[in-house]
């Protein structure tokens, strides 16, 4: 559930506003005319890159441009993990734990990191530096272990690896 | 002989995802020859290669691309490219390295079957594989490849767009990659009717895997009856493996459809880290039912990995060496398919959830040997029992494991602990280096 005013448009910055229809006009043409619907993901993403978050205004905006019902766009946004509905700090840090990377050292750059930046699983750090999550399997199997960086992949890590590029974030 | 090499063949080669290298190599020749061919002789072609999926299921493609109906316009291909299956990480690198050939398979497909409109659907974390697609099919576009006249020179329009996703395994169902294609949530969808008669946006919709569709410019340019015979009985051609886990040299190994799986792990792939022994191996992807380290000499031919109790799925090849819990790997696993059940069955979202807090249960020594019984009939009431596959997957692992593993199960029940401890969990291996194809990492 929304608080009542959370999904209204006035909320959202006009420049914004213009930026996001002027993409969204071009990724549409990946898509037959009558189905516009069919951009609601690439809508969510193009939201959250100019808004920082897909939150109940990005959503509601995403539909109405799309043609469709914002309990649509609300279904989509909280389906897939990709989204954040809630803002997230300035970078977000995924690291893999699923099987092959497990083998081979996964859940302890996870477990170090949490140390680290002193956050649980999903958290951000206080000064909103970096939100950690632990992902499922990122299909870099053979190069594992394997993270992201701002939705950018990192493979064959070591902790010393993992440092640097954490202290690398500003 | 020499070794065949279909997928592979270019990898490593500088700019070798570019247009004017693939070209330079004898690349879109085939698209020329399969436009000068009757549609018809292509599928037939096809047909012949014994080419089956390589996403998981391993089915006919070309029988698949005869399920179309005859008289239904317009039709679409999406080429899954959602590679999320544990284990699997062979796709990626068909992008990153060759993404041309797959653009020429998607060509030459779209000729075969009269479809203009071909959407490939990568997983969203595949950032840099999208940004890396999305610049050959530009380049084909400006090269006049592709757009309104299809390899410049027939008057056939096809347009290829990339469709990223946002990160759900569920996806990779091919129904609900279609739901999330329409812009919804990856809900799968009943069968039948299959995709193939009411696919994308109700109409028939072929949905075939990225090396599947990889491999058709060569079947056009060798004909089919060349590809079966790299391969064995009903299935032809190579297949990209990928091994990881605890292996010396994890990677990308482009083998015959029927290579030794022993012969894999212990000799393309190095052995195991430290000279220690294979306890296990997944052989592909992590929905496959656990193979003892003692049952792994076998082809990874789809039949013969089934008949050996397994499945050859999507060609993952996960291998766990001596010092490994085989309760902690598949609490790992159990969390994966509980994290990414869509909710949709009751079987499924319930069952994945149990399934991993009785695992973990077990793994932190509060388990009890009827907690063991109780694992196997969740999984048991899981199996078969959901809309698609996802329950299965996540229920085949907990039965082979328990099946196969059931002692150290039962360990961790008596000692009240795991007897790995602080187990050499994630060992630092990170000086291996893999093996894709040619190019080293």
């Amino acid at each position: 559930m929304t608080t009542p005013s959370s999904g209204a448009l006035e909320e959202l910055p006009r420049e914004k506003v213009e930026k996001f229809d002027r993409e969204l006009a071009g990724i549409l043409k990946r898509y037959p005319p009558d189905r516009k619907g069919a951009a609601m993901l690439p809508a969510l993403r193009l939201g959250q890159e100019i808004f920082g978050v897909a939150s109940p205004p990005v959503q509601k905006l995403a539909a109405e441009r799309l043609g469709i019902s914002p309990a649509r766009a609300e279904e989509v946004a909280t389906f897939y993990v990709m989204f954040h509905t809630k803002p997230i700090g300035r970078h977000l840090v995924e690291v893999c734990t699923n099987v092959s990377c497990c083998l081979t050292g996964g859940e302890r750059i996870f477990e170090r990191l949490k140390q680290k930046l002193e956050v649980g699983n999903g958290e951000t750090t206080r000064d909103g530096r970096i939100t950690l999550r632990e992902v499922e399997c990122l299909g870099a199997c053979g190069t594992a272990p394997a993270m992201l960086v701002d939705e950018e992949m990192h493979e064959r890590l070591t902790p010393e690896k993992v440092e640097k590029l954490i202290g690398g974030l500003k | 002989m020499s070794e065949t090499l279909i997928l592979t063949r270019r990898w490593g080669k500088p700019g070798s995802a570019a247009l004017a290298s693939y070209r330079a190599d004898g690349g879109y020749a085939a698209l020329d020859k399969a436009l000068a061919m009757d549609p018809a002789a292509i599928v037939e072609e096809v047909k012949k290669s014994n080419l089956r999926g390589r996403g998981g299921a391993g089915f006919a493609t070309g029988l698949k691309w005869t399920f179309l109906p005859k008289d239904v316009r317009p039709r679409y291909l999406t080429v899954n490219a959602d590679e999320s299956e544990p284990g699997t990480f062979k796709d990626r690198y068909i992008i990153e390295h060759d993404p041309h050939m797959l653009i020429e398979g998607i060509a030459i497909t779209c000729w075969a079957l009269d479809i203009h409109l071909a959407y490939v659907y990568i997983r969203g974390e595949f950032a840099r594989q999208a940004r890396v697609l999305e610049t050959a099919i530009e380049e084909a576009r400006a090269a006049g490849i592709l757009g309104a006249r299809l390899g410049g020179r027939k008057d056939f329009d096809l347009d290829v767009h990339v469709h990223r996703g946002a990160g759900a395994y569920i996806c990779g169902e091919e129904s609900a990659l279609l739901e999330s294609l329409e812009g919804k949530k990856g809900y799968p969808r009943l069968k039948p009717p299959f995709p193939a008669v009411v696919g994308l946006w109700g109409k028939p919709t072929i949905i075939n895997n990225v090396e599947t569709i990889a491999n058709v410019p060569w079947i056009v340019e060798n004909g089919g009856a060349a590809f079966a015979a790299l391969g064995v009985g009903k299935s032809g051609g190579t297949r990209l493996f990928g091994v990881s886990g605890h292996v010396n040299r994890p990677g990308v190994y482009e083998k015959p459809v029927h290579y030794n799986l022993k012969t894999l792990v212990m000799q393309d792939a190095g052995g195991i880290v430290g000279g220690r022994k294979v306890k296990a191996v997944i052989p592909g992807g992590s929905s496959a039912p656990v193979l003892r380290g003692d049952e792994i000499d076998i082809s990874l031919e789809f039949d013969a990995v089934k008949a050996a109790g397994s499945m050859s799925g999507s060609g993952g090849v996960i291998v766990f060496d001596d010092s490994t819990c085989m309760v902690h790997a598949l609490a790992r696993i159990a969390k994966f398919y509980a994290e990414e059940s869509c909710g949709q069955c009751t079987p499924c979202r319930e069952g994945t959830s149990w399934m991993e807090g009785i695992i973990e249960k077990i793994e932190h020594g509060h388990g009890t040997a009827e907690d063991v019984a109780k694992l196997e009939q969740v999984a048991g009431n899981v199996m078969g029992n959901t809309i698609c596959a996802l329950g299965d997957a996540a229920a085949m692992p907990v039965l082979s494991f328990v099946k196969k593993f059931k002692a150290e199960f039962l360990q961790h029940v008596e000692l009240r602990r795991c007897p790995y401890g602080e187990h050499a969990w994630g060992l630092d291996q990170s000086t291996r280096e893999a093996l894709v194809g040619a190019v080293r990492y």
